[in-house]
């Protein structure tokens, strides 16, 4: 996955929906734009498989070691799969933000309203 | 927000500034991980030049000083430099301290303390309370000069070749004053990183060639600037407790493991009957440290639990880069307060296995 197909949300994660077996599936990550900012990642806190999240909502945290950051979630739905390994290789997040460095991939029932296309959200990056 | 001498210089090396109490601060300028590491094996640099440094001209500072410190003051030989307390009379914390007894380039001797920039509005208030006509010629540094820490295994002898001077002679927690490019550089085996190291400070016009100097000396030794970030961690994994963490107006010095900081024996300053009285309370949380189980590091105000009841607070954590885990002071009951208890923390409601350690988390080899 390239970064210019994906959304975005403004708090920087990533999704990227494709239809599978008539059912559309979100993968979701996050930016290599909010990994730079974050610096030294030392743990991140994710949901289980049949977890459900909710688009604007909390599923997950990463933890720098600075501080600890929510991850929100751009869409609703049902968890599927959980990259429960990435937490032993964390590298993976600066390496391949948008591959293999996915977090979720969840079954969607609805997607955020608030989602951003690559250059809207390369805009508010930059005015940071 | 107010600029520190070298506020411009981190700001155009890519320093990621932040307000830290009021001041212009770089936390980072590339990795807190290779920041702190560079500290550990070669040395860093920081600029802490935001802390307060107050100068005092007359020698009735000694009484002054002896009357609120919970160290020993009076008497302090030239030279040495003391950790204090300061308390109010309820034994509360007002900052941590550095106390000098210096001798002056031209002979005199003086005292110089060090304080918080947090705390620094505070302890001058505190101090002209006690001393409303300032007979102890007390006079606000902080601007005129800055202040350097030059940190790691590699820090002392760089700075005893550069300053022509032997540092490495030097006591740890010593400080002396030597003339360097005509102008006064006081020098001081001293710092918060659980290495070995130097703080200098120097006129603030003097400042950024200084600093330059250091870094471009150490360059091939991999000497680089370090921010808070990086201050944090060291100074957690050796276990200094940091005001506004382990140390408050809400907490008495009895508790906060510092004994060696606090000299009650034939001695009157403010607080030490409140001190006294908090030594023989029952019941009392201490500072201890703790080392978690996984990865995810706890943070201030995780609660420390025990069969399903809070014993504890946590009031610092980080995971800590030299010991690749997760690391925290925190205040517990006394019954779990032993070396080798199993806790539980609550980081965000859920409890993660926590064991009780030995402090410092990390000394220096």
């Amino acid at each position: 996955m390239k970064a210019e197909d994906l959304k975005y949300l403004e708090s920087h994660e990533w999704v990227s929906v494709v239809e599978h077996g008539g059912q559309q599936v979100a993968t979701i990550g996050i930016s290599a734009f909010a990994v730079e900012q974050l610096g030294d990642i030392v743990h991140m806190e994710l949901p289980g498989v049949g977890d459900s999240v909710t688009a604007g909502e909390e599923f997950g945290e990463v933890e720098s070691v600075k501080a600890v950051s929510s991850m929100y979630s751009p869409v609703t739905g049902e968890i599927l799969e959980v990259h429960s390994a990435i937490v032993d290789d964390l590298s993976v997040l600066s390496d391949d933000p948008y591959q293999k460095g996915w977090l979720l991939k969840v079954k969607v029932d609805s997607l955020s309203k608030s989602l951003l296309d690559f250059a809207t959200y390369k805009q508010q990056c930059e005015s940071h | 927000m107010q600029k520190t001498a070298l506020t411009d210089w981190h700001a155009a090396h890519g320093g990621k500034m932040v307000d830290f109490a009021g001041w212009s601060m770089p936390v980072q300028y590339d990795s807190i991980m290779a920041e702190h590491a560079a500290v550990r094996n070669q040395a860093g640099l920081f600029d802490v030049s935001h802390m307060g440094r107050l100068r005092f001209s007359s020698p009735t500072a000694e009484a002054l000083l002896e009357g609120l410190a919970t160290r020993k003051i009076a008497g302090t030989p030239v030279g040495k430099i003391r950790y204090s307390l300061m308390c109010n009379e309820q034994g509360g914390i007002l900052d941590d301290v550095l106390v000098y007894r210096l001798r002056e380039l031209n002979g005199d001797e003086k005292f110089w303390m060090v304080v918080n920039a947090s705390n620094r509005e505070k302890i001058l208030a505190w101090l002209q309370q006690h001393d409303p006509e300032n007979h102890a010629g007390l006079e606000d540094r902080t601007y005129a000069t800055a202040m350097i820490a030059v940190q790691g295994p590699m820090a002392v002898p760089l700075v005893h070749e550069m300053l022509g001077m032997d540092v490495a002679g030097m006591g740890y927690y010593t400080g002396q004053f030597v003339e360097f490019q005509g102008y006064p550089l006081l020098v001081s085996r001293t710092g918060y990183t659980g290495e070995d190291g130097v703080e200098l400070i120097a006129p603030s016009e003097h400042a950024e060639v200084l600093w330059d100097m250091v870094l471009a000396k150490g360059a091939t030794a991999g000497f680089r600037p370090a921010g808070l970030g990086a201050r944090d961690t060291l100074r957690l994994e050796a276990a200094m407790p940091l005001y506004g963490h382990e140390l408050s107006e809400e907490l008495n010095p009895a508790h906060a493991d510092l004994g060696f900081a606090i000299n009650l024996k034939d001695r009157q300053f403010v607080g030490r009957d409140a001190i006294i009285a908090a030594q023989n309370a029952p019941g009392i949380r201490r500072r201890v440290g703790l080392e978690l189980e996984g990865r995810r590091p706890a943070r201030e105000n995780c609660p420390v639990m025990m069969q399903g009841q809070v014993v504890g607070m946590v009031t610092s954590g980080t995971f800590a880069p030299t010991l690749q885990k997760p690391i925290a002071m925190a205040y517990v009951d006394p019954e779990v307060a032993e070396v080798g208890q199993q806790v539980e923390v609550d980081i965000r409601g859920k409890l993660h296995p926590a064991t009780v350690v030995k402090l410092p988390f990390y000394s220096r080899p």
